[in-house]
């Protein structure tokens, strides 16, 4: 793999993104439109200034319209320009950047809007009858599952491994929420959420309780990527992808132990060498992971190397990953907080630290100086993740 | 804090908040997809079906890293080479993981909860089996490391479906 020699350095100069909510009145499409308006507006540009399109949306089931790249064609900017849809599931919020980065690390294309949307309201009557098709269908849709199992099944294998506890894994929904209070696009702030709400709430698959988890929401988001040859030419601050990686574990997740993350420290291997980074915890300054759990929060961290197994949990209890904290996690509010349209969480997973690296949060701009960033998201079957780190020169 | 307060509407709403029932009559359509499947179950499930008929759990043996992969597969997708022979395992394991789930496949509540999990079965490499359920077991009583055995269904009812195992239960003997 050649993770040296890449042909332009790209960097983000515009970010974003919608409400999240239930929306009932807007397409698909018109959230799209918003979304890539506000990016290009941040930017300084207009769509005839893009050279390409990146579009990243999950299951084409939540609309019941296939062939969802060139349903939301129009609203992505896409028209008449060289364009493609990417899917990796949850993973698309970061992956769908990736894919911006080649077109334009590769030398062949200097401004590309990558939008990401999601509509999940739309499937009756709630997003897990799509979900339903997630699963194989010969061993398992006879036992007819239901998607959080699988995530309940892991956070119990990887509470049990590394003898977490449950309380510390649900100070992250807490942290989150509160975190998400100042971001304007939250769904469930909350600024006076409590330890005893989160493990009082109603279960759903112990031991994942209703505060455990992100909810289904819809939304859009957008990113500009230009290339080094004009990057300043838009702006005074541009903040630089300096590494990304991907990588994906096999679809027999019964096979699997599921308490470590193996593919998401993969993947974040491949963007630490990318980006010259050898020791993770000293150079990067905070991280926004993939948080639809909270569960997950912790072992996405210790996945991007960034904790030891277990230590995720002990680092939150001591409040270091606060917002003012040693080393902020999740500073946007995170999916927990703000919501979950899967792809287009990409506002607050890689639009986050554009935002927090070029000192653009707001309310929400984390404390201490920060350089280094680092993002991820997590899909597919429980098996995918991206990992992009960023830096402000 | 009441309920409401807690899942209210968002701090920043654009808008007047518009409830489902009032915004759907006169801007949705609805419609349902009638799209039906045949799936085929492929070569190795095939014969995993038949097998479970008989009360059977089988995998099937990669040479090269000699791993036995339950689910059975044709190829090994680590060595990327053909699995070579058919192995019958006991059939009994140890709970790999498991959930307490108050819900069901809707995300409807329902009151009993439905034990489920995966079980890592015995002549198998480590964490290796499928998704079922537990049975025969309080939910405060199971824990992952558990050892259980199938319970099947009488040999008439079988079909050759992974539900002709009725659930799994803590080990008898």
């Amino acid at each position: 793999m050649n993770l040296t020699k890449i042909r332009k350095d790209v960097a983000v100069v515009g970010a974003g993104m919608t409400v999240f909510a239930r929306r009932l009145q807007e397409t698909g499409k018109e959230m799209s439109w918003e979304a890539a308006k506000m990016a290009l507006d941040e930017a300084g540009l207009t769509l005839k200034d893009i050279d390409a399109v990146i579009l990243g949306s999950a299951p084409d089931a939540f609309d019941g319209v296939h062939k969802k790249g060139d349903w939301l064609l129009d609203g992505a900017g896409g028209t008449n320009k060289p364009f493609m849809r990417v899917y990796t599931g949850g993973g698309t919020a970061v992956f769908a950047p990736i894919a911006g980065w080649w077109h334009v690390a590769s030398g062949m294309f200097k401004r590309v809007l990558v939008v990401c949307e999601e509509k999940m309201s739309s499937v009756q009557p709630h997003a897990q009858s799509a979900f339903a098709h997630i699963w194989d269908p010969i061993l398992d849709r006879p036992l007819k599952p239901n998607l959080v199992w699988i995530f309940a099944m892991e956070m119990q294998r990887y509470m049990h491994k590394y003898n977490v506890r449950y309380e510390d894994i649900a100070l992250v929904a807490v942290k989150n929420k509160r975190n998400a209070v100042g971001h304007p696009c939250a769904q469930l702030a909350d600024p006076n959420i409590t330890l005893d709400d989160v493990i009082n709430s109603e279960p759903m698959a112990l031991p994942v309780r209703r505060l455990d988890i992100s909810p289904p929401s819809d939304g859009a988001s957008a990113i500009v990527l230009v290339s080094e040859d004009v990057a300043y030419e838009h702006t005074d601050t541009p903040v630089w992808i300096d590494g990304v990686g991907w990588c994906i574990d096999t679809t027999m997740w019964t096979n699997r132990d599921l308490a470590f993350p193996k593919f998401v420290a993969r993947a974040a291997k491949m963007a630490y060498e990318m980006a010259g980074i050898k020791n993770p915890r000293k150079e990067i300054d905070f991280a926004e992971p993939y948080d639809p759990f909270d569960y997950k929060e912790l072992q996405h961290l210790e996945g991007l190397l960034l904790a030891d197994p277990g230590e995720a949990a002990i680092m939150t209890r001591e409040g270091k990953t606060q917002r003012d904290g040693e080393f902020p996690v999740c500073p946007s509010g995170g999916l927990l907080g703000v919501g979950n349209p899967i792809a287009a969480t990409l506002g607050i997973k890689i639009g986050e630290v554009y935002w927090q690296l070029a000192r653009k949060a707001g309310p929400r701009q984390v404390k201490k100086d920060v350089r280094t960033g680092v993002t991820q998201a997590w899909g597919d079957l429980m098996q995918f993740s991206a990992v992009i780190v960023m830096r402000r020169r | 804090m009441s309920k409401s307060q807690k899942f209210g509407p968002p701090l920043n709403p654009r808008g007047r908040r518009l409830e489902a029932k009032e915004l759907e009559s006169i801007t949705h359509v609805r419609a349902k997809t009638p799209a039906k499947y045949a799936w085929a179950a492929g070569t190795a499930m095939s014969r995993f079906l038949e097998e479970l008929k008989n009360g059977k759990i089988i995998g099937r043996k990669c040479a090269r890293c000699n791993r036995v992969l339950v689910p059975p597969r044709m190829f090994c997708e680590r060595c990327f080479a053909p699995t070579t022979e058919w192995v019958y395992l006991p059939g009994t394991g140890v709970v790999e993981t498991f959930s307490i789930s108050y819900i069901d496949t809707n995300a409807n509540r329902i009151k009993e909860p439905i034990l489920v999990g995966t079980i890592a079965f015995d002549g198998a490499p480590p964490h290796c089996g499928i998704m079922h359920y537990f049975g025969e077991v309080k939910p405060e009583e199971l824990k992952i490391g558990m050892p259980v055995e199938p319970v099947w269904k009488p040999k008439e009812e079988r079909v050759g479906s992974v539900l002709d195992i009725k659930y799994f239960r803590p080990r008898q003997k």
